[in-house]
């Protein structure tokens, strides 16, 4: 068997043994899942780069038709394990320490076990079919550990939110993979190409509907509501799962697409509609960001902004510019959810930036990689890798559309001031409560997967010891992107005066300067939803259905059929009188009966 | 001397003063009185039968005679045992009234 297959069936060989037979021995299940994220990252390390995609298996075969489960390896795939495990085998590292105490972290670990493996299901697919059994596989891997702390309300709220919105798009997503097949005829990544003469309608619907997946699972708007609940769940999970490459899922998939179909697949009003999606989801988000208290929502917000670039770039005809923002990203919002993990745990749990300050003298290791995660994001010129695929995103952006270049223009500068809003109101300063005052440093199980992480994020552009993982990622380009000075001067420029207006407005603070309802309450959609969404569809949904399942079911069938057996036995009973002359008479009138019938 | 029908007669009396007793008292050990009477009308009109169809020599019927002997020795066996079962209710009843025996009504 192919070492490939190693890499997609350990994660799962180990979620099923924690499960079956290590769900009470926390410390075995934590190791075996740990031991299983190094062993698949190390295969990926060794896959990278290769072609040899393994022989595949037939999974279903009618007349000529038949589907594989098989794995193709090419760039774009072993590029992106690379990420999947890397920052899969970091955060299950971080989470030995951080779920240290946890009740029930056999559970967690095999859910983490559960995540890698659809993951990587999801990456490594061939055909349509197996990336959407995986995407649900993510869907429900999300789905549990988000809800994790299910006795928390607000966490089984938020896994169900994020389960049901994501099966929204997934609906869309199931018909884009019909409507594609319908046009191609085929489910396999690389048998597909478009055929000559082609409506360009039936085209475009169906891209859109494929993208109706991405637009659950990458969270950009109007389904992105998921996401900062999301982070109800534990910290890892958020890392792991919520910014770096679940979430990711979606660009990655539509990327593949436009791998397969041809670098023009988008070059018409699919193209247009996802990069608008894509730029005011990244507008929309980062100005939600500017207003909100919890670390985590910021870094949640801050993802959904990302998630629009990317989305918006792949739109734009430029996606080998969106997976390798992908890339960088990856590693350095993990950074920042594993660091905001790490001041949560030394600050028992209080996640409000208002209530910490002055955290970077007292927990150095964390403040510092937090503050290099912080300058990849925001993209500090030259010395960061966040630098290098922002500006390439801009740039793609400046050559395609003008409008969609300045919005992410704008975004970067919003980008740069929240970041500093946060990076200023919770590490510099005074301590503003007494958790932050007790908080010390991290054990170096936490603050070495941060290292780690924070070397990726400033080089993860960059050559790493030949690996060159970005050049692999992006080897399909479509054409050179010439940089313009423009580019490089809006981005300098947005990043001077987004540093400019956070430090001169958040220094020395103690609770926020600016306050503004309507990026607050985040556009009022999250609202919207409850009050109109839900209630007339949702509920007047389940109203119907309940009317059916009362009336119906439990009423006509079910308890019809009790009444009736009821009644009779009622109509029988009367006849135990438990008198013992009562039976006296039956008997006699019995015997006459049968006389009556024997002898007449 | 009092011919076949009005043997029958009476034993249909009894029978039918028995069966009234069964249905009617409450008293349990009046009923089995009367459980004992339906017997002995069965037993006259079995001896009568047997008394007015006499066979080829002139002698009664021998077979009805023997019926009631069987009859009466059962009868016998049933009352130790139907006494028994109303000693063993009274003990653990208090009662011996019919109407107050409503365990089983359903």
């Amino acid at each position: 068997m192919n070492i490939a297959w190693y890499l997609l069936l350990l994660p799962l060989l180990i979620a099923a043994v924690n499960h079956l037979l290590f769900s009470k021995q926390h410390t075995i299940a934590s190791l075996l899942s740990t031991a299983s994220a190094i062993v698949t990252f190390g295969i990926a390390v060794s896959l990278l780069g290769s072609t040899a995609s393994p022989e595949s298996y037939s999974w279903i075969r009618v007349g000529s038709w038949s589907l594989d489960i098989g794995i193709a390896l090419d760039p774009l795939s072993t590029g992106m394990m690379i990420v999947v495990t890397g920052v899969g085998m970091l955060v299950h590292l971080f989470s030995l320490a951080y779920m240290k105490d946890d009740s029930a972290k056999a559970r967690f670990f095999t859910g983490l076990s559960l995540f890698m493996f659809s993951m990587t299901g999801i990456v490594l697919a061939n055909n349509f079919i197996m990336t959407f059994v995986f995407w649900e596989l993510v869907g429900l891997s999300s789905y549990l550990l988000i809800g994790h702390w299910y006795q928390k309300d607000s966490a089984a709220d938020a896994s169900k939110k994020a389960f049901l919105t994501n099966r929204i798009g997934d609906f869309g997503f199931m018909i884009g993979i019909l409507l594609l097949w319908n046009i191609t005829g085929t489910f396999s990544f690389a048998e597909m190409k478009l055929p000559e003469g082609l409506a360009t309608g039936a085209l475009v619907a169906a891209l859109l509907c494929i993208f109706c997946g991405a637009v659950g699972k990458s969270a950009q708007l109007p389904l992105h509501v998921w996401l900062p609940d999301a982070m109800e769940g534990p910290t890892p999970v958020s890392a792991l799962i919520h910014a770096a490459t679940m979430v990711a899922a979606g660009v990655y998939m539509l990327f593949r697409v436009q791998v397969s179909l041809g670098v023009d697949c988008f070059a018409n009003d699919a193209g247009t509609v996802i990069s608008w999606i894509g730029g005011i989801t990244s507008l929309v988000a980062a100005l939600m960001a500017t207003q909100q208290d919890d670390i985590k929502r910021i870094l949640a917000y801050s993802t959904l902004s990302q998630l629009g670039y990317m989305v918006m770039t792949v739109g734009l005809g430029a996606g080998d510019a969106g997976m390798f923002h992908l890339f960088t990203h990856a590693w350095f919002k993990a950074l920042l959810f594993l660091g905001s993990g790490a001041v949560i745990f030394a600050c028992h749990h209080e996640q409000d930036i208002w209530k910490m300050g002055g955290l970077l003298k007292k927990m150095p290791i964390t403040g510092i990689t937090f503050f290099l995660g912080y300058a990849a994001l925001i993209a500090v010129p030259f010395v960061t890798s966040g630098f290098w695929s922002k500006e390439e995103i801009l740039s793609a952006a400046y050559h395609h559309n003008k409008a969609l270049f300045w919005i992410a223009v704008f975004v970067a500068f919003l980008t740069t001031f929240y970041m500093t809003r946060l990076f200023v109101v919770a590490f510099l300063g005074k301590t503003k409560s007494d958790h932050a005052d007790h908080a010390h440093e991290v054990g170096p199980l936490m603050y070495v997967p941060l290292v780690i992480l924070a070397v990726m994020a400033l080089f993860s552009a960059s050559k790493l010891g030949g690996l060159d993982i970005a050049a692999k990622l992006s080897a399909i380009r479509p054409e050179a992107q010439h940089h313009d000075s423009l580019v490089l001067i809006a981005s300098i420029s947005t990043l001077v005066l987004g540093l400019l207006c956070g430090f001169v407005l958040y220094r020395g603070k103690t609770k926020d300067p600016l306050s503004m309802a309507l990026f607050r309450e985040r556009f009022y959609i999250d609202r919207l939803y409850d009050n109109y969404l839900v209630r007339y569809f949702q509920d007047a949904f389940a109203a119907i259905v309940h009317f059916f399942d009362e009336l119906l079911i439990n009423g006509l069938l079910v308890g019809g059929f009790t009444r009736c057996v009821q009644g009779l036995g009622l109509l029988v009973r009367r006849t135990q009188s438990g008198n013992l002359q009562t039976y006296a008479v039956f008997l006699g009138a019995g015997v006459l009966l049968v006389i009556y019938l024997v002898v007449f | 001397m009092p011919t076949l029908n009005q043997y029958l007669l009476v034993a249909g009396l009894l029978f039918a003063i028995g069966l009234t007793g069964v249905v009617l008292r409450r008293n349990i050990i009046v009923v089995f009185m009367c459980l004992e009477l339906m017997l002995s009308a069965a037993n006259l009109t079995l001896v009568a039968f047997s008394r007015f169809q006499p066979n080829a020599a002139g002698l009664p019927d021998i077979h009805g005679q023997m019926l009631v002997f069987f009859v009466i020795t059962v009868a016998a066996a049933e009352v130790a045992v139907g006494l028994a079962i109303i000693v063993a209710l009274y003990r653990s009843r208090q009662t011996i009234y019919t109407d107050e025996l409503t365990v089983l009504k359903g």
